[in-house]
């Protein structure tokens, strides 16, 4: 057991270290996810109603989108120098190193755009009480997205126009997540109780952790043969 | 087994059956839509244009259906590395698919004169446009890998995702429908059931079902020629006919 | 039978009439592909195959 998790360390801290070395790879989603909301209120004007109505949706649609942007860079660079393969063959589950692999890229990816969202809810005009649901919303959100668009990448590795066609086959499976992380923030705006929409984000957090690696290490499975 | 496996003599089995299931389809077909167009009185809410629910949910139905099937055969390919069940997946996708088109686009004609609009966000098209994205990212997936066997591998990892997601996309879009749905719209609902509705119906969705058995059939048969086409019974019975 | 009546369909002819057409498209089209597949198919191999027995 000690070598695993020495395994899985060491695969963690590579991940994120590699990830660092290329900071392009890490900032761009981020910035992609600043822009895309601020084109909103450049498009409909700064009515700070209109822009409060929508902010919740705007928010979680651009989070979302730059999750798909950023998912080519979680097996590619691995693939590409055969390190992916070497993986494949190792004494671990793939399952497993896989599942770490993509807590290092949602650690660089997904946990930024949290941390960053409370900036993008003032520039929206969301009242500061809706702020913290966002946040929980998008920390419990954005793995799932992740996990799920783990598999996704695992699917189309190596495939030419790999980008846009993970968001085909992705986009579809996350309108789950969509409705329940907006409608969370645009319930407590409006008065309603928030308790199921968070029920249901930790229970679909539940499942993707359960089965997004497996599926993904099966697809991983697939794409190298 | 390993006899129906073979897609030598499921190609031959495929070909007595098709001219079948056409000829049972095209009279499930003509009582249906005699049943449907001329018998079944018109609705006291809905008027006539209640009829259009005849072709609507049969295909609904079988864009469901369909779906489950191709995710099933997948995975029976996946665990059995069965050269059939990839075959049958992959023949499905472009006939789910369209029935799914069908299905929305005379969701969108019966909501209408209903709605007075082409296109209303109620919880069953929203469904149904999710799970056209779903087919189309089936099919796109497929399309772009050129080795057929990992191809079918991945299309079958991709439907078993899908299929587990969609009663999950279900309960969601169903949920945010019931939040924000405006007073004035109700759900297309099936008029109240009058008992002489209830035949047709059923014969058009048995009328669809072995339709899609037919065209099913022939689009494996063809996909079976091409990939078995450097079999002696293949070139054989290419050389037979002239 | 009155026709006209069964043409207009209660004023929602073209709603119900357009999603019969629609149907018999579909129907029609996902017949008349694979079909025309068929022949592709035979006569592509067929191709295929002289060109093999010529290069023997």
């Amino acid at each position: 057991m000690p070598k695993l998790l020495q395994a899985i360390a060491r695969l963690f801290w590579r991940d994120l270290t590699v990830a660092m070395r290329r900071s392009t790879d890490v900032l761009t989603p981020l910035v992609f996810f600043v822009i895309v909301v601020s084109l909103f209120p450049l498009g409909l004007g700064p009515e700070p109603a209109v822009l409060r109505t929508i902010a919740p949706g705007v928010i979680w649609v651009a989070a979302l989108l730059a999750t798909m942007l950023s998912l080519n860079r979680l097996f590619a660079n691995d693939h590409a120098d055969g390190t992916l393969e070497q993986m494949a063959l190792a004494p671990y589950p793939l399952a497993l190193l896989a599942l770490t692999k993509i807590t290092a890229h949602w650690t660089l990816t997904g946990l930024p755009l949290v941390l960053i969202s409370p900036l993008l809810a003032v520039q929206m005009h969301l009242p500061e009480s809706a702020i913290g649901t966002l946040v929980l919303s998008l920390l419990l959100g954005t793995p799932i997205l992740s996990l799920l668009g783990a598999v996704g990448a695992a699917l189309t590795l190596g495939l030419r126009g790999g980008g846009v066609l993970v968001s085909l086959l992705v986009l579809p499976l996350y309108t789950p997540i969509l409705i329940f992380g907006a409608g969370s923030v645009a319930g407590v705006i409006a008065g309603i109780d928030t308790e199921a929409h968070f029920s249901l984000l930790g229970a679909f957090l539940a499942l993707a952790l359960t089965f997004a690696p497996w599926a993904a290490a099966a697809a991983l499975r697939v794409s190298l043969d | 087994m390993h006899k129906y496996a073979s897609p030598k003599f499921f190609y031959s089995l495929a070909g007595q059956l098709i001219p079948w299931t056409a000829a049972v389809t095209v009279v499930l077909l003509l009582a249906g839509l005699y049943l449907g167009l001329f018998v079944a009185p018109a609705d006291y809410q809905q008027g006539e244009s209640y009829r259009i629910m005849f072709v609507h949910v049969p295909a609904a139905w079988m864009s469901m259906f369909i779906y489950v099937l191709m995710a099933g055969a997948g995975a029976v390919a996946l665990v059995w590395n069965i050269k059939l069940a990839e075959i049958f997946a992959s023949s499905c996708a472009p006939i789910g698919a369209s029935f799914t088109f069908l299905a929305l686009a005379t969701g969108s004609l019966w909501g209408k004169p209903m709605w007075g609009t082409w296109w209303a966000w109620d919880a069953r098209l929203t469904s149904e446009l999710i799970l056209f994205f779903l087919y189309i990212g089936y099919m796109a997936l497929q399309a772009s890998i050129d080795d057929p066997r990992r191809a079918a591998r991945a299309a079958a990892i991709l439907a078993l995702v899908g299929v587990v997601n969609i009663p999950v996309i279900h309960f969601s879009v169903e949920w945010w429908n019931t939040l924000h749905q405006p007073a004035s719209v109700s759900k297309i609902g099936t008029p109240s059931i009058h008992p002489s509705m209830i035949a047709p119906l059923l014969l058009m969705a048995f009328a669809f079902t072995f339709y899609f058995v037919a065209v099913v059939l022939l689009r494996m048969r063809n996909e079976i020629l091409e990939r078995e086409r450097h079999t002696t019974w293949v070139t054989d019975m290419l050389e037979s006919k002239p | 039978m009155n026709w006209a009546e069964f043409f207009a369909m209660g004023g929602y002819g073209q709603y119900v009439w357009g999603s019969y057409g629609l149907a018999a498209l579909i129907l029609i089209l996902n017949l008349y592909l694979p079909l025309r597949r068929r022949k592709t198919v035979q006569r592509l191999l067929r191709e295929f195959l002289r060109l093999k027995e010529q290069t023997r």
